[in-house]
């Protein structure tokens, strides 16, 4: 028992030390010289400023840009507090963000899209991401949003379709994921082309 | 249906590739005599303990007193953590309610977690605390799986199993480690932090202001997926592109949750001198696996019921995987969420890419079942092996009572001893899941932890006391901290990971003294197809049936009721 006592004290110091310091601060130290800019949260930056992560929703309101996602976190799309939904698959109060997040698209895109029905919404477009932060929405979303933008910035629709096609992340290795399309670059290549105000 | 399920198949042959030669290579690290120059210094400054070879009781006590005092270190840190260094966004100390559940939850392999991490835990507690004991406690799980297949292997009696603390050196050494390097290079390259500046700040296009959490993320996600721990950096763990940026981060993690799981399969086969014995395992881990993926998959893609009654489009085309995208994430898409949360079950991770409390009724029954077999498809890192062994025992028993002979298996006759060992390993775990979910929902204090309302809340309490006595740490997330709830759980938590592993000594050690009985025409092959379907269903009557009625007073219900 106190040889084994002994052992355990030992053992705690040497792994917290090797496996707890050594191991973590190998990796900073290589990541910060090889990898800068994906260790520190891949952040995107324009005229110098920090506007935010590739990898991370922001909240998106205003007409001229593509919206995300809904997301469940406390404000939405908060990368610093990141949740689940947990709305459970016969969930009454999921039955009522579905009904409400769909009526706000419906009142949001029908004027851009005559005739749209809540049987043309994707379903990503009314239900919450896994993180909060999904920095992606289907490519389906992104084209219902395109004629909205294109109006809104006059803008001919073919421009922002490739605008669209260029912010897609296809699929990875040519099979591995399911292609989506990144609101924040997408809506940064919007504004490089100026016609933003 | 069909490119998801294109990538599935691709998943299960890299798998199958990669696990044979790891397999055959942990077998070497656990039978070499001699170790090098660095392992002997290492167990010198240990100490006598160290030094000597280990009956099954020297070597679980070893286990448990370095898990107690790991665990005194690890509260005493989560306590302090406001007055120490590496705390760059400034964090009160965990409650202690918190702190002792996370405590049990991390030095048991199992990473519940009633926190969230970026806004409860420091750089500190992350790192030198909590991914410390995602290697520890993973290092122990293999050392006490290689002391078991000892006891099974030794020919010619004797009583000792090897040592624990060598033991834990080279499955760190020699397995761990070398695997979360390669692992947590590639995933920084995918966009997953590592550093030690504080959070970042943003101003976004709108003006707004945003806060982005980031740390030493690439190192403990590396060792949380292969060490069967789960526990992750950010809240919503890897459905967080902090933590899983890409769909090919997605894969690696998917396959290094199974990858040393399945590759003790074949070190058993090695080292035991069975591997026919082991490929009958391997194959029945597979199809345990593909059962889970075949439900799950077509369930999550068929989508639920408030999403097919809204009216919104569910289809699956080019330009959108459709289906149940509650709490999923665009870049993954129904398959690869399916197969995580079956693969993340069948071994005990516990790690999600997609909320498991939004699941669809048939497919969150899947992680379910899967936890209640014990997790011995093939199990956590080590837990789940000598799981799997207790199953086997009873297979070999009910197989001998039918033909009439005393059971035998790999050359040792089974007996009295065993056999009660067994069924106590196999069957105390679910037994305690079973009483701590009646708890749960019928007192006041735990019916407080329910987050959704009718069957679908039942799920909930059943799935906490499953994840948590079975080592996984998966959760139906809505299930709330309490105190009452974090002190269950605590007792689930080391009850779970304690039991069946003194178990599973017990039988190695009874099993080491025992001499060979020469094989003969009457004995019952467990190296053949026939034992594998004999086992299949030794697995589900026994924890199976357990699980039936407590399943239709959740899903089953749930799922009949819209």
């Amino acid at each position: 028992m106190a040889r084994a006592l002994l052992a355990s004290v030992v053992a705690v110091a040497v792994c917290t030390v090797v496996l707890g310091f050594g191991y973590p601060a190998l990796m900073t130290g290589f990541a910060q010289v090889a990898m800068p800019h994906q260790a520190n949260g891949s952040l995107v930056a324009r005229n110098g400023t920090v506007v935010g992560s590739s990898l991370a929703a922001q909240s998106f309101t205003w007409p001229r840009y593509f919206h995300e996602r809904p997301s469940a976190t406390t404000p939405p799309y908060n990368p610093g507090a990141t949740t689940f939904s947990n709305l459970g698959p016969t969930s009454p109060a999921l039955a009522e963000l579905v009904s409400a997040n769909a009526a706000a698209v419906l009142k949001l895109e029908r004027p851009y899209n005559p005739g749209l029905t809540i049987h043309r919404i994707p379903v990503d477009a009314v239900v919450p991401s896994g993180s909060g932060i999904d920095p992606e929405i289907s490519i389906a979303y992104a084209n219902l949003q395109a004629r909205r933008v294109a109006d809104v910035r006059r803008m001919p629709l073919a421009t922002v379709r490739r605008l669209i096609r260029q912010s897609t992340e296809g699929r990875a290795v040519g099979f591995l994921g399911e292609p989506g399309v990144n609101v924040l670059e997408l809506n940064l290549a919007l504004d490089r082309l100026g016609a933003g105000r | 249906m069909g490119q998801g399920a294109g990538q599935i198949l691709v998943y299960a042959a890299v798998l199958v590739a990669a696990s044979y030669p790891l397999g055959i290579w942990m077998a070497r690290v656990y039978t070499r005599e001699r170790g090098d120059v660095v392992e002997r210094g290492f167990l010198r400054l240990l100490g006598r303990d160290a030094a000597s070879d280990q009956t099954w009781k020297q070597y679980g006590l070893s286990v448990l007193v370095f898990s107690i005092a790991f665990s005194v270190f690890l509260y005493g840190l989560l306590r302090l953590q406001g007055h120490l260094f590496l705390n760059p966004d400034h964090l009160p100390a965990v409650p202690w309610a918190v702190a002792l559940n996370t405590t049990a939850s991390f030095v048991t392999n199992t990473n519940w977690q009633y926190y969230g991490g970026e806004t409860t835990m420091s750089y500190l507690s992350q790192m030198a605390g909590l991914a410390v004991q995602q290697f520890v406690s993973a290092g122990v799980g293999l050392a006490v799986l290689a002391a078991v297949i000892r006891g099974i292997a030794r020919r010619g009696g004797g009583a000792g199993l090897g040592n624990f603390w060598r033991d834990l050196y080279r499955s760190i050494v020699f397995v761990l480690l070398p695997l979360s390097l390669v692992l947590a290079v590639v995933l920084i390259w995918q966009g997953v932090p590592q550093t030690f500046h504080a959070h970042a700040t943003a101003t976004t296009l709108q003006g707004a202001h945003q806060t982005i959490a980031r740390g030493p993320v690439a190192s403990m996600i590396a060792i949380k997926q292969l060490g069967t721990n789960g526990g992750g950096y950010y809240n919503s763990n890897s459905a967080v592109p902090f933590e899983n940026p890409t769909p090919l981060s997605n894969f690696l993690e998917v396959l290094a949750i199974l990858l040393i799981p399945f590759a003790q399969v074949v070190m058993f086969g090695r080292m035991a001198l069975a591997r026919r014995h082991a490929w009958v395992l391997y194959a029945v881990c597979c199809t345990i696996f593909a059962a889970g993926v075949a439900v799950a998959f077509p369930a999550e893609q068929h989508g639920s019921q408030v999403l097919r009654d809204s009216g919104v489009d569910i289809t699956q085309t080019a330009q959108q995987s459709g289906g149940n995208m509650t709490d999923k994430e665009i870049r993954f898409g129904i398959a690869n969420t399916a197969l995580w949360a079956t693969a993340t079950t069948d071994v005990s991770n516990g790690s999600v890419d997609g909320g498991h409390d939004a699941l669809t009724p048939a497919a969150g029954a899947v992680p379910l079942v899967n936890m209640f077999l014990g997790e011995v498809e093939p199990g956590g890192v080590g837990s789940g092996l000598y799981g799997l062994i207790f199953y086997v025992l009873i297979a070999v028993f009910v197989a001998g009572l039918m033909v009439g002979r005393t059971p035998e298996w790999l050359g040792k006759k089974i007996e009295a001893r065993e056999m009660k060992l067994a069924a106590v390993g196999a069957l105390a775990v679910p037994t305690m899941v079973l009483v701590l979910t009646a708890v749960a929902v019928v007192t006041p204090a735990g019916l407080a932890s329910i987050f959704n309302p009718g069957a679908h809340g039942f799920t909930e309490a059943l799935y906490a006391y499953t994840s948590q006595s079975n080592n996984n740490g998966s959760a139906f997330a809505g299930y709330g901290a309490t105190t009452f709830s974090t002190t269950l759980g605590t007792v689930a938590l080391y009850f779970g990971r304690f039991f069946p592993l003194l178990a599973g000594l017990a039988i190695a050690g009874s099993l080491a003294a025992k001499k060979i009985v020469p094989a003969s025409a009457g004995t019952f092959r467990t190296d053949g197809a026939t034992f594998g379907v004999m086992l299949l269903g030794v697995i589900a009557l026994t924890a199976g049936l357990m699980i039936l009625p407590a399943l239709t007073l959740g899903p089953i219900v749930e799922g009949l009721m819209h």
